[in-house]
């Protein structure tokens, strides 16, 4: 060879050692990743456990409905927000781990607005006495009592009593605005002689300034105090009250009014709310849910890397690595992102990896035919990349939109599908172009010879 | 490969047989469409029969209970949605008949149920829509002989084939065996939409790339050769993509979750229905259209 076909024989090399280089790096880099998933797995107190949905690690899952319908509607935002967090102070009582209590996004049913409160509780067995502890909030509520000047008619001898409708005016004053329930012994506002328990109760200050002006507009009318729906004592007013302290007394025993007490501090519920579902799933099942999983997920992952390297042989090969990768890399992004893994999650994942073969099956075709065409190992491996890259962009932006509408329209356990099929999308996009693209430029195979041949075609002649 | 109109009859037939199964029998809705509440209990000492089940529950105002077994000392109660109170009366009900531990309690009231449903609708038209869009975007500089909203036209066609049939399978399923479709049932129609597109698209794709071939190198050649011809040097590549994911969807539904069985079956007769609705559909109707777009000239 002359000086020039020594150099060009040099560069060849070079470039391929550059390749082999970066092919290495890749895997190098997985290896890494790979045992972080691993360890960060297996250890038991480790930063970065799996996080597992509930139809998974078992616990139960509660709808409520708000009835907002005496609430401006500027102001709904405001009042569920308050529940929200009225509700997740009486949650950790429980001693749950990792509650969750997320207001649902309004929407509206037949003609209505609807506000739910979603309350998740992870772990917990039995749900009855949660559930008790969340209704029995009171809510409370302060009604103006209206001047009913109807006639009574008069009375048939033996005939009841009809009772007088009372009708009330709605305040806009309620447990929103409590600042603290305390148990009293003594004096009602009446000023009688008693020792019978009351429930004193401070408002806060903009509560305050509503009181006085409530108090101040009616003297002389009935201020009925609403406890979960019904009135237990309606005081007449004698004056404007300043100060913000109200008093309810109602023949409460001692325990009664303790009890009142503490569901009042642990939060009187701004606008009551209605149990529309619950789902409770036990720790059993879920465990029984989550191994079966994973088990369909590694057998099927073993058959489709048979049937990639049986049929597709070296290109086979390499996408099967590529799999491996993506499948760590996957992984790991549970982990630190952190995704929470439902039983439609898993499902969604072993989907994405049947799919993230696609890319490289489409590529190993490419390459076949650019053989056929008579090109050398490179070129075909390069042009089989370019050509393939078109018809794998238009496959996955389909299945994009796909996962966004998906996620439009979805329960939390349809997100849960829907962010890791998308997630599977994009990262498998990433792993077929560039990964694969690395280890199989790093591979010398000779298209001309028959063994070169053989690795580099697919299928089988009989 | 030439295409002859009779290519038509099985996707045909197959679509009426499951329209057929979708009017007569219905899809049977469970609780998360239709409301209503699940009970799965267990007796880990020994499982009465399901007429004791019955003497202890009917008695107890919860209207219709419908009670199954299941795996070997399970039972499985359905009923109308219930507030917690009724739910210990009836967990207190069947207590009387041994030791019984809950293992799974859904309730679901019946506005989430309509309000999901509504939302399934508007889910899958919007999947529809969108495709459809995005494919007529994709060939928009495809016109000729075929217009490019032509293309999107089929793939519809095409779509809802593929979900018409395991729709229809599971109309048949809910008679036969009491199936029920719930949410992830509808998860699995827009997965369906989502992934049968591919093959659609790949063959599509090379219908395109060889009629520009054609274009730049002046060639004539019959609209319908070139399809048969597109299809041909596609297929392998479109029964092995299927493929995959079929294996994985078949691990799935033999070993996977209970909760996620019905939504690998759906899976897997979707993709075998799409992948071959764009070869004996998607591609012969191109090539019917352009015939009779001829006609008309």
């Amino acid at each position: 060879m002359n000086k020039e076909g020594k150099h060009v024989v040099v560069h060849a090399e070079t470039q391929l050692a550059v390749r082999v280089f970066r092919a290495l790096a890749v895997l190098v880099c997985a290896g890494v990743v790979g045992y972080f998933v691993y360890s960060s797995t297996v250890q038991e107190d480790s930063r970065f456990p799996f996080k597992f949905g509930l139809d998974l690690a078992g616990g139960s899952h509660l709808v409520y409905q708000a009835d907002v319908t005496n609430v401006a509607p500027a102001e709904v935002p405001d009042a569920m927000a308050v529940l929200r967090d009225v509700i997740e102070r009486r949650t950790n009582v429980f001693g749950v781990s990792e509650p969750i209590v997320q207001v649902e996004k309004g929407s509206f049913v037949a003609g209505e607005r609807v506000e739910r409160l979603v309350v998740e509780l992870p772990g917990v067995t039995d749900i009855n006495e949660a559930i008790r502890q969340i209704g029995a909030t009171p809510s409370l509520e302060f009604k103006l009592v209206v001047d009913t000047t109807a006639e009574t008619p008069a009375l048939e001898l033996g005939a009841e009593a009809p009772v007088p409708e009372i009708e009330y005016i709605y305040t806009g004053l309620t447990g929103r605005y409590l600042k603290r329930a305390a148990l009293e012994f003594g004096n009602t506002q009446q000023g009688q002689m008693s020792n019978e328990p009351i429930v004193q109760i401070t408002f806060n200050d903009e509560g305050a300034t509503l009181f006085e002006s409530i108090t101040r507009d009616n003297v002389g009318k009935q201020l009925a105090i609403f406890l979960d729906g019904t009135p237990v004592s309606s005081p007449v007013i004698r004056e404007a009250i300043t100060g913000g302290v109200a008093v309810i007394s109602g023949n409460f025993t001692p325990e009664e009014g303790k009890q009142l007490v503490r569901n009042l501090n642990f939060g009187a519920l701004p606008v009551p709310i209605e149990l529309m579902s619950t789902q409770t799933i036990g720790a059993s099942l879920g465990e029984e849910a989550l191994r079966k999983g994973v088990l369909a997920g590694v057998y099927g992952f073993l058959a489709l890397a048979l049937f990639m390297i049986l049929w597709y042989r070296l290109p086979g090969v390499i996408a099967v690595v590529a799999l491996v990768i993506y499948v760590i890399i996957m992984l790991a992004l549970f982990k630190l992102m952190p995704v929470v893994l439902t039983a439609a999650g898993i499902a969604g994942f072993i989907l994405s990896v049947g799919l993230a073969v696609d890319a490289n099956i489409l590529i190993a075709e490419r390459i076949k035919e650019e053989l056929a065409a008579g090109k050398t190992t490179e070129e075909a491996i390069s042009e089989g990349f370019a050509r393939a890259w078109l018809a794998i962009r238009d496959a996955n932006t389909a299945h994009i939109i796909a996962s966004v509408i998906l996620f439009w329209f979805g329960t939390a356990l349809i997100k849960g599908f829907a962010l890791v099929f998308a997630l599977g999308v994009i990262i498998s996009m990433l792993s077929a172009i560039t990964i694969s693209r690395t280890l199989l430029l790093a591979i010398r195979v000779r298209a001309d010879k028959p063994w070169g041949r053989f690795l580099l075609r697919s299928g089988w002649k009989f | 490969m030439h295409y002859k109109k009779y290519f038509f009859i099985l996707p045909a037939f197959l679509v009426v047989l499951s329209l057929g199964a979708l009017f007569g029998w219905g899809l049977k809705p469970g609780i998360e469409l239709a409301g209503g509440s699940l009970l799965q209990v267990s007796y880990p000492e020994g499982r009465p029969t399901a007429e004791a089940i019955h003497g202890k529950v009917d008695g107890l105002a919860l209207g219709e209970v419908h009670v199954q077994s299941a795996e070997e000392r399970e039972f499985i109660l359905r009923q109308r949605d219930l507030t917690p109170e009724e739910k210990e009366q009836l967990m207190s009900a069947l207590g009387t008949l041994g030791t019984v531990k809950e293992v799974q309690f859904n309730s679901i009231g019946p506005s989430i149920g309509q309000e999901l449903y509504r939302k399934a609708l508007v889910a899958i038209v919007l999947v529809t829509l969108s495709i459809i869009l995005f494919i007529a975007f994709v060939f928009r500089h495809v016109s000729k002989p075929v217009a490019s909203w032509k293309y999107g036209l089929v793939a519809i066609v095409t779509l809802m084939h593929d979900i018409i049939l395991p729709a229809g399978l599971f109309a048949y399923l809910g008679y036969a065996q009491g199936a029920e479709v719930n949410a992830l049932f509808i998860v699995a129609l827009l997965t369906i939409l989502g992934i049968s597109i591919n093959d659609t698209i790949v063959v599509f794709d090379r219908i395109r790339e060889n009629l520009k071939i054609n274009e730049n190198k002046n060639i004539k050649e019959l609209f319908s050769e070139v399809v048969g011809r597109s299809v041909t040097q596609t297929i392998t590549r479109s029964i092995n993509t299927s493929f995959t994911v079929i294996i994985v969807l078949l691990a799935l539904f033999y070993f996977g979750p209970d909760s996620t069985q019905d939504f690998s079956l759906t899976l897997i007769v979707g993709m075998i229905a799409g992948t071959y609705s764009s070869i004996f559909l998607a591609a012969p109707l191109l090539v019917y259209l352009e015939d009779w777009q001829k006609k008309d000239v």
